[in-house]
């Protein structure tokens, strides 16, 4: 589904913030990704996520070199890949709905077309009484389960989590892990960025280390 | 009192659909506007609050009520000129010189009947002491006593169609046969019309399109402030898997809004000042400056070909605004990568 080759990068003419990362990510598969702040955790999901490109090696995604990959392609590639951020990037001037069918408006659906599939998925996340509410009066949980929704309703192939659990208390965090399983075993790929080991040690899954630029993966 | 069997309907029964049409029309604009900014289906994408609304929609109806004056200006001189042109060429005149004492009567009475046998010649008239003396009075003033002065003698000659008159037959006749006389057919005056307008129409159209111009590069910077202010909607847009074309519609379109309020109310102001300045022109009639003004433009109207080049004007700044933030959008999101 994805996979790296001598993957390496840094920003500008600095240092090398990551280098020789060669691993893949299955399909179906769930794997945390961790490693201590700062080991470039963020800047490895936003190689996965097209986000940045990498200054040397290969990355292919969903069997395209990205380093082939026209502008004009990238939407299409990203459609397929859902991300949800630490600071969860909702727009604070809509509603709880209108966050989580950005992706299908933006994909040119309908309203009508997909209004009972948001509403649907409102409700598996929890917040399906908040559905009309303003990202500013949401709590941090609520938050967060807005942007991982926002994430899943367009079914992507792979769920890319950044730190999904760093705003969430431990009980939160605990149901959060269970939709992203339950979500695993419904076939989407899962890879959560945490340094949560609490989190880790609930649910036997491969775990990518990334310490010193290099990572290093636990099957 | 009502008679006559029918019911008189009173004022506000006559004003009432009036009313009711006036908030049709409201209730529609209000739906466009809701529309273009974001619809019932969800609220516009781009916070309209983000994008400098007031100041542009200012800058707008001022660039376009410029643009407006000038076409309007082109239109009424565009007008006065043809008007002009189309009276010149309608006439030509006859000028007899002098030629020593006697004579002129005879000479005079040659020329006329020549113009009148002339094909393409409605009439032909002498103009007589009184006129030409009315004619000098501005420069030589009151009591003059043309037969003491070598003045010549004009024949004004009124074309029936000025492309079919046989004006250098009556050129040559009168050369052979009415000595002294000279037809001037106005063709002179008529080309430096011509030219004069042509100049104004360039000189107008240079000034619209420096003001679009312009126009175009405040929205320029409006809509990269914009972009700049929504960094983060447009980051965001990027990883929902949003394309550049659609990214750039959600500028669009409040842009687009916005050019149509400034558009409309610069239209709508040039024309009330077109029509203010036709009313004062109307009411000026019979002091001097009115006339003057008057016998210069024949009126301020700026008739329905400028009517519409207002209306053209404002279809064109809005078209203009919606192009520009779309352009500037996608120049930008290009840059980004």
């Amino acid at each position: 589904m994805i996979e790296f080759e001598n993957v390496g990068l840094r920003y500008g003419m600095g240092p090398e913030v990551l280098s020789d990362l060669t691993f893949d990510i299955a399909p179906r598969s769930f794997q945390f990704l961790t490693g201590p702040s700062g080991a470039g955790k963020t800047s490895l999901i936003r190689l996965l996520f097209l986000s940045l490109k990498p200054t040397r090696g290969l990355i292919r995604v969903f069997g395209r070199d990205t380093a082939r990959v026209g502008r004009g392609e990238l939407p299409a590639l990203r459609r397929r890949i859902g991300v949800v951020f630490q600071d969860f990037r909702l727009l604070d001037h809509l509603t709880t709905y209108e966050n989580v069918a950005l992706p299908l408006r933006v994909a040119g659906q309908e309203e009508a077309s997909y209004r009972a599939d948001v509403v649907d998925l409102l409700d598996w996340v929890g917040l399906g009484e908040r559905m009309h509410a303003m990202p500013p009066v949401l709590s941090g949980g609520e938050k967060q389960r807005a942007a991982i929704a926002r994430a899943l309703i367009t079914r992507p192939e792979i769920l890319l989590a950044d730190e999904p659990t760093g705003n969430v208390d431990p009980p939160l965090a605990k149901r959060l892990l269970r939709l992203f399983v339950e979500l695993n075993r419904l076939g989407t790929s899962v890879l959560i960025a945490t340094h949560d080991l609490a989190l880790m040690e609930q649910f036997d899954a491969r775990r990518i280390v990334l310490a010193e630029r290099r990572i290093e993966i636990y099957e | 009192m009502a008679t006559g069997g029918e019911k008189k309907r009173r004022p506000s029964d006559r004003t009432a659909p009036r009313v009711e049409a006036a908030k049709r029309v409201v209730r529609a604009a209000a739906q466009v506007r809701r529309r273009a900014r974001g619809g019932e289906a969800g609220r516009a994408i781009v916070p309209p609050q983000t994008v400098a609304g007031r100041a542009l929609v200012s800058v707008v109806a001022i660039m376009c009520f410029l643009a407006c004056l000038a076409v309007g200006a082109l239109s009424v001189v565009r007008e006065a000129a043809h008007d002009w042109q189309v009276d010149i060429s309608r006439e030509a005149t006859i000028q007899i010189k002098p030629i020593g004492t006697t004579g002129m009567e005879m000479r005079l009475a040659r020329a006329l009947s020549l113009a009148r046998e002339t094909s393409g010649v409605r009439s032909a008239r002498l103009v007589d002491e009184r006129e030409s003396t009315a004619l000098l009075e501005p420069w030589l003033g009151q009591g003059l006593d043309l037969s003491s002065l070598p003045v010549p003698r004009l024949v004004v000659v009124e074309l029936e169609d000025p492309a079919s008159a046989d004006l250098s037959g009556l050129r040559a006749k009168l050369a052979q046969e009415v000595e002294g006389a000279m037809l001037d057919d106005h063709a002179v005056w008529a080309a430096r019309l011509r030219t004069m307008a042509g100049g104004v129409v360039l000189v107008g159209v240079g000034v619209v399109v420096l003001v679009l111009a312009a126009m175009v590069l405040s929205i320029v910077f409006a809509t990269r402030a914009a972009m700049a202010g929504n960094r983060d909607v447009i980051e965001v847009l990027h990883f929902v898997g949003a394309e550049d074309p659609f990214i750039a519609r959600e500028f669009r379109r409040h842009f687009v809004v916005l050019g149509l309020e400034g558009g409309s109310v610069g239209g709508a102001a040039a024309l009330a000042l077109f029509g203010l300045g036709d009313l004062l022109l109307r009411s000026g009639r019979g002091d001097p400056l009115g006339d003057q003004a008057q016998a210069l433009f024949g009126g301020f109207s700026i008739g329905w070909s400028g009517f519409f080049g207002v209306i053209a004007i404002v279809a064109l700044v809005t078209a203009l605004t919606g192009i520009t933030s779309r352009a500037t959008v996608l120049g930008h999101l290009k840059r980004l990568e």
